[in-house]
């Protein structure tokens, strides 16, 4: 089982999404790393090349998954460290769990992690009493707030700082009412203080994986904020939950990847924090956990490789797709109805979920391309979402008056003669009831058009048969 | 069949192999030992004092603070000036490691705790392991001479830093890394930094100070 | 063919057959920019040809109907057989002829071939103008200051960005100016300005308001799907500023009624 999803409603989502005067003011905040990302893109001239390289990496890695995997497994073990398999996400919760109560855990500090989301990890934890605190200041707040996130690396990008402030009132009763918290540096410094003891207090700290190295059997993290340190170094314990494509060959191989990451989420050349971790503290090491594990989730992946949508497991969670789309951009994260938002979670979603599920998000794009455009790894998105409609179609699932309106326009544009007929009477017709205005405020049939837009007015005649007459006339 | 031999299985099945074809394990048993350095950025290169003023200039376009000194012996005094210059208090934190342990500390008033940190001190001091020049990053390594808690835990971190440690690249850190713990080996905990730490998690707003250190100063020595 | 080719000997190298895919949006809702393609070409020296056509078969392949697809895409390669070049004043039925045909036969050989053939004869207008044509200026004149959408299936897939600027900047009394974010999408995508209207509505929205921060008079851009959607909501917003394809600004044809604006008098 997985978080509920409410994909199939997303129409409906959107809807109240974008009649959302808070939500629509707060998206706007998304629109800043599209010039970002280019900055940072114009500064490296090898940037493409590097995509290249990723790309290569990536599907390299996935051709060999199964013996990068075993190389990956046994440089673990030979560093301290355990590596425990999951094959969905009811497995990798109860394999949490029974990690945390071997250890007598009671409170846990957790980095950002979408698997984490994707399994529902918070709410497992809480069921079995122990306490799960997530430390990215974006996952806090939105933790704090009971929702998922709406975007895979910022998460709460669809509050304002007056929600923040709320939120902490509401959360933070200890501290004193009359506090200021009128600027974001107050609620920032409001939520290191309240985040201190959470970390120095926990037993047990989970971390997600930006990459998994086979050379060396470590995991790395990337983070801005340092919490994904706190979370792993203090704790007597660090686990790390990360899918199985996670694996890259080697540290050279890693840092291809690191290169486009960064500038491709933040427009950042690197991010502050590249964390390598590699089994538990040493004999004489003076900090860091004293137990090393690594949950490796399956949960539907295995059987992508080799299909249409084995290219999808190239992703490495930038979110530059979803920054660069104009759906995104307009309703957000939480319209997608899952953990995975923007182009990369139309794609993933029906493939983690179902296409019964998950079917709509790959029917609400434009295909107008600019998320394959700017993808570090060159994941062709578009064609993708295509792949899932077709999937739908062959399955019926597509809507009926769909369907049909396809037949019905399919049978006329396969009779060229008869099409040329019947779309001049109709443009003729449509010229006439169009007369005057030259446009249409209402067209019955096109509600979705005229609701919104008036429609042009054709201007008569098709082209085609203009065409025809004046080349009668002439020859 | 346990869960391991199941996904294998379904990986395998998908790949359409069986995992004990000869040319797949060479490929990556070859791969694994050559480590192939792909697409090497330009910006990081050159001699060391190329090296330098990259290191430098990206350093300070992530918000670090950076100073040069002549040599170690000079490396107290210029603490001391930084924590005083920023108001801080005169106690600095660091680990065991030798070259910061054989500093003239007694030339200052700073107080010099050692060990790793338990989130109640202000400043720390490590040394760092190597730097990129290529994104103005330090280099790291857990251990008792350089407790990882003290990367993260204070709110100021003040990072000694070999002039001949700026390596180029990521590429050049792992070499290094190589002749330190061995192929395939690695400590447990190697930190690359760059610029002190930061969220943009409300309004997208840049702050500096999230969880980790507020201040980032790195100390070039020689 | 042997024949034809000696008896139309001197033009046969000079003067090449291009067949106009006029595409279905031209064909029934503006045929002036059918007229205005076919000058063009016609002033760069082709002989323009129009073999009975209907639709690429985009519709039906975004929505996952692949087997029609298939079929409008044969009808389409069947049609425009003879022609040496198949140019289409859009983007993104450019596009489809161009990048989708060969995926769609991908993995039957000889379909495959022809889809290949076909796609590597098939141009949008203005790119084909600039990079096959060599066409370097338009004899046009247009007094108004205009700004230019790049459509996505056009720039992304058939790498349209500075051919039509350039010979806009051509054009007589024209000033360019450039939108903030000329690259952003539209809104359109086809039916799904129909099917998720709400949100298309909420993506042209945006982009209206750019054209209109970009204090241009007229927007043009190389596909007319884009150019309805951002018209209509420009209109039914009350603003006065004109739509109108690059093709009929660059034949000199701009004289008729704008994209949505009332047409005096009955033609044909």
């Amino acid at each position: 089982m997985n978080e509920v999803a409410t994909s199939a409603h997303f129409k409906e989502n959107a809807h109240e999404a974008l009649t959302d005067a808070r939500l629509q003011g707060a998206l706007g905040f998304s629109r800043n790393f599209v010039g970002r990302r280019a900055a940072a893109v114009a500064r490296l001239p090898e940037f493409d090349a590097l995509r290249d390289s990723a790309r290569a990496i990536k599907d390299h890695t996935l051709a060999h998954l199964d013996l990068y995997l075993e190389a990956y497994e046994r440089k673990v073990r030979e560093s301290g460290g355990e590596v425990h398999y999951a094959q969905d996400a009811e497995e990798a919760r109860q394999i949490v769990i029974d990690l945390c109560r071997s250890m007598g855990a009671m409170s846990v500090t957790k980095g950002k992690s979408m698997i984490s989301e994707e399994i529902g990890l918070n709410h497992a934890l809480e069921a079995a009493g122990i306490e799960a605190v997530e430390t990215d200041l974006g996952e806090y707040i939105i933790q704090l707030r009971g929702e998922t996130p709406s975007h895979i690396i910022a998460p709460a990008i669809h509050l304002t700082a007056k929600d923040v402030e709320q939120e902490f009132r509401k959360a933070h009763r200890d501290l004193p009412p009359d506090r200021s918290l009128a600027e974001p540096e107050q609620l920032l410094s409001e939520a290191r203080q309240v985040l201190r003891a959470k970390f120095l207090a926990a037993d047990v700290g989970i971390t997600g994986a930006n990459f998994l190295i086979a050379e060396t059997g470590t995991s790395i993290i990337v983070t801005n904020e340092g919490n994904g340190d706190l979370t792993q170094i203090l704790p007597q314990a660090h686990i790390v939950i990360a899918s199985i494509e996670k694996v890259v060959p080697t540290l050279e191989d890693a840092a291809q990847l690191l290169r486009v990451l960064a500038r491709s989420a933040t427009g950042q050349d690197a991010s502050v924090y590249t964390t390598l971790s590699t089994g538990p503290r040493r004999p004489h090491d003076p900090d860091g956990p004293r137990a090393y594990h690594v949950v490796l989730l399956d949960n539907g992946r295995s059987a992508m490789l080799g299909g249409e949508f084995e290219d999808m497991l190239r992703c490495i969670r930038c979110g530059a797709c979803m920054n660069h789309c104009p759906v995104y951009q307009a309703v957000g994260g939480h319209a997608y109805g899952w953990v995975y938002p923007g182009p990369m979670g139309a794609v993933l979603t029906p493939s983690l979920i179902g296409v019964a599920e998950g079917g709509q998000l790959p029917n609400a794009s434009t295909f107008c391309g600019r998320c394959e455009e700017v993808c570090p790894v060159r994941i062709p998105l578009p064609n993708m979402m295509r792949h899932w409609r077709e999937r739908e179609f062959e399955r019926r699932l597509s809507p009926a008056p769909l369907r049909y309106g396809l037949g019905f326009w399919a049978f006329f544009a396969s009779r060229p003669a008869l099409y040329r007929l019947g779309a001049d009477l109709a443009a003729r017709a449509m010229r006439l009831a169009g007369r005057g205005k030259g446009r249409f405020s209402w067209l019955p049939f096109a509600g979705g058009w005229t609701r919104y837009r008036d429609l042009a007015a054709p201007e008569g005649a098709t082209f085609q048969s203009q065409w025809r007459a004046r080349s009668g006339a002439v020859r | 069949m346990n869960s391991r031999e199941a996904i294998f299985a379904s990986i395998r099945r998908s790949l359409a192999v069986h995992g004990d074809e000869a040319p797949r394990r060479f490929e990556v048993e070859t791969r694994l030992k050559e480590a192939p350095p792909g697409v090497v950025p330009k910006r990081g290169q050159g001699d060391l004092p190329a090296r330098l003023a990259t290191f430098k200039a990206e350093a300070e376009r992530a918000q670090a603070s950076l100073a040069e000194i002549a040599d170690w012996a000079g490396a107290p005094a210029e603490i001391a000036r930084f924590l005083r210059e920023n108001n801080c208090p005169a106690t600095v934190r660091m680990g065991a490691d030798p070259s910061l342990a054989a500093m003239p500390w007694s030339e200052t008033t700073l107080e010099i705790l050692h060990g790793p940190s338990d989130g109640r001190d202000v400043n720390a001091v490590s040394a760092a392991f190597a730097a990129i020049a290529e994104t103005g990053t330090l280099a790291l390594v857990s251990g008792a001479d350089n407790p990882t808690t003290l990367n993260f835990l204070p709110d100021n971190h003040i990072v000694v830093l070999p002039r001949d440690a700026i390596l180029g690249d990521y590429e050049s850190v792992f070499a290094k890394l190589r002749g330190a713990y061995g192929k395939g080996g690695a400590p447990r905990t190697l930190n690359f930094i760059t610029g002190p730490s930061r969220s943009a998690d409300i309004e997208q707003t840049l702050l500096l100070g999230a969880h980790g250190p507020r201040r980032l100063h790195i100390v070039i020595v020689g | 063919m042997n024949a034809t080719a000696a008896s139309e000997g001197p033009t046969r190298t000079s003067q090449p057959r291009v067949g106009l895919f006029v595409t279905c949006l031209v064909d029934i809702i503006r045929p002036s920019v059918g007229f205005a393609a076919v000058k063009l070409l016609e002033d760069a020296g082709c002989k323009v040809i129009v073999p009975s056509q209907t639709c690429c078969g985009q519709p039906a392949y975004n929505s996952g109907d692949r087997a029609t697809a298939k079929t409008l895409a044969l009808q389409a390669i069947e049609a425009f057989e003879d022609c040496d070049y198949v140019v289409a004043p859009s983007g993104s039925c450019g596009g489809m002829l161009v990048k989708h045909y060969p995926d769609l036969f991908a993995g039957e050989p000889d379909l495959a071939e022809r889809a290949e053939r076909f796609a590597e004869k098939s141009h949008e207008l203005v790119s084909f103008l600039v990079d096959v044509l060599g066409v370097q200026k338009v004899a046009a004149r247009y007094d108004g200051t205009v700004a230019y959408h790049d459509s996505c299936a056009g720039l992304r897939e058939l790498g349209v960005k500075t051919q039509p600027r350039r010979l806009l900047a051509g054009v007589e009394g024209l000033t360019l100016v450039e939108l903030d974010q000329a690259e952003t999408c539209c809104g359109f995508g086809g039916l799904f300005a129909a099917k998720y209207g709400e949100l298309s509505n909420a993506i042209v929205a945006r982009k209206a308001d750019d054209i209109r921060g970009a204090k241009a008079d007229t927007v043009l851009a190389g596909d007319l799907g884009c150019l309805l959607n951002m018209v209509g909501k420009l209109q039914r917003e009350g603003s006065a500023v004109k739509a109108r394809h690059v093709a009929e600004i660059l034949a000199g044809m701009a004289d008729g009624p704008a994209i949505g604006e009332s047409q005096k008098g009955p033609r044909q």
